[in-house]
């Protein structure tokens, strides 16, 4: 049985597609059949960030509506042999995603693959409802600033309460925290909401910080997840943070501000 | 270029070229396909069904794929047939 695992946080442009994609590369380059499914329908944009747009054929509603098979809208990835991308549809109606529709697509992708990313769309409307409805584990990403820390809190609860696992009274979808553009300058500065701060308000397990970065741009302007950039810091946060989600045990890094000398300011650049 | 970025050296290829380009690409076809109805799902209907009033044809042996271009996009059908060692059995 695969293990599925939504990527969600209430309030929109957070970080949650770079998130899915980088978390799901980073899974499958551990050798895991990981298969990633953007929820996102009318907006599609997993995959410009995973670099296929230009090989989607079908998308996840031909398949709800039997016009492919599962099978004929994956696209395996070219970089990482056991990463497969499943695209939201870019035209048809939000009311095609159903939830036996849903249901039947993950029946069918727990016989292939170990875990299965669902990319959630911001709200809690249709689209982020069926992504975090039948899931066991949820990756909460979150910004240092008071709406989405708040967002996050909502979502928290729409997960405990109207999720499968809830509705059966079965043990709770396991819940990780990952503070996503986190800035320590401004942090230190007080300008931004502290990592302590938003687990105290929070209160669930946390995962990972991920720093503000500009590789991220970079990353997505080529369509490579960023956690296959070289020299990038959030390239490296996100391999923590799924070490740690595969239950080992790293040291948070890059929450202190970069001390640099002159040279290294001419020389060096921004955060990469 | 301002002197502190020819001092810092241009490490990375400039990336946002890589952006434009992709965007052209992928925006083209998609506002094409935006008013019309998804076509892809029919065609492969009807080729499937004229191919299936000459030989056998399974349907989870069809195969599409597309990868699209600037100035050219393919889309490959495949169809695989079953070879007479299966038709014998078969019969
Ligand atoms: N660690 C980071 N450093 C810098 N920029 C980042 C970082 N993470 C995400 N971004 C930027 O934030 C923006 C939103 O990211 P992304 O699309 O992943 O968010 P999202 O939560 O999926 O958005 P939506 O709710 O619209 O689906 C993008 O421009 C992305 O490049
Ligand atoms: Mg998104």
């Amino acid at each position: 049985m695969a293990e599925i695992i939504v990527v969600t946080s209430g309030k929109g442009g957070v970080g949650k597609t770079t998130t899915s994609a980088a978390f799901a590369t980073g899974l499958a380059q551990t050798g895991k059949r990981t298969v990633v499914i953007d929820f996102d329908v009318g907006l599609r944009n997993l995959d410009l960030i995973m670099g296929v747009e230009r090989r989607v054929v079908f998308d996840i509603i031909n398949v709800i509506q039997g016009e492919a098979r599962l099978n004929q809208a994956l696209i395996r990835d070219k970089r990482v042999d056991t990463l497969a991308i499943l695209p939201a549809s870019q035209t048809r109606d939000k009311d095609a995603l159903t939830k036996e529709g849903v249901e039947r697509i993950l029946d069918e992708l727990s016989k292939e693959f170990d875990y299965i990313l669902c990319d959630s769309p911001a709200g809690i409307e249709k689209g982020a409802l069926l992504a975090m409805y039948f899931a066991d584990q949820a990756l909460i990403v979150t910004n240092p600033e008071v709406s989405s820390v708040r967002d996050s809190d909502r979502i928290l609860g729409v997960i405990q309460s109207r999720s499968k696992r809830a509705e059966e009274k079965r043990p709770p979808v396991k819940e990780h925290l990952l503070v996503t553009r986190y800035d320590p300058a401004r942090v230190e500065k007080g300008e931004m909401l502290k990592l302590d701060d938003i687990r105290e308000i929070l209160a669930i397990p946390l995962l990972g910080v991920i720093p503000e970065s500009e590789s991220v741009l970079r990353a997505s302007n080529t369509g490579t997840p960023v956690i296959l950039e070289p020299n990038s810091v959030a390239a490296e946060a996100y391999k923590d943070a799924v070490a740690r989600f595969l239950g080992e045990t790293r040291p948070m890094r890059f929450l202190e501000p970069e001390r640099r000398g002159l040279f290294a300011r001419l020389f060096g650049g921004r955060a990469a | 270029m301002s002197w502190l970025d020819f001092f810092r050296g241009r490490r990375q290829p400039a990336s946002a070229a890589a952006a434009k380009e992709r965007l052209q690409i992928v925006l083209s076809h998609e506002r094409i396909s935006r008013d019309g109805e998804d076509f892809l799902p029919r065609l492969q209907r009807d080729l499937v069904e004229v191919v299936a009033r000459y030989v056998t044809v399974d349907a989870e042996k069809v195969n599409v794929s597309l990868e699209r271009g600037a100035d050219l996009s393919t889309l490959a059908i495949e169809i695989e047939l079953p070879g007479p060692k299966a038709l014998k059995r078969a019969s």
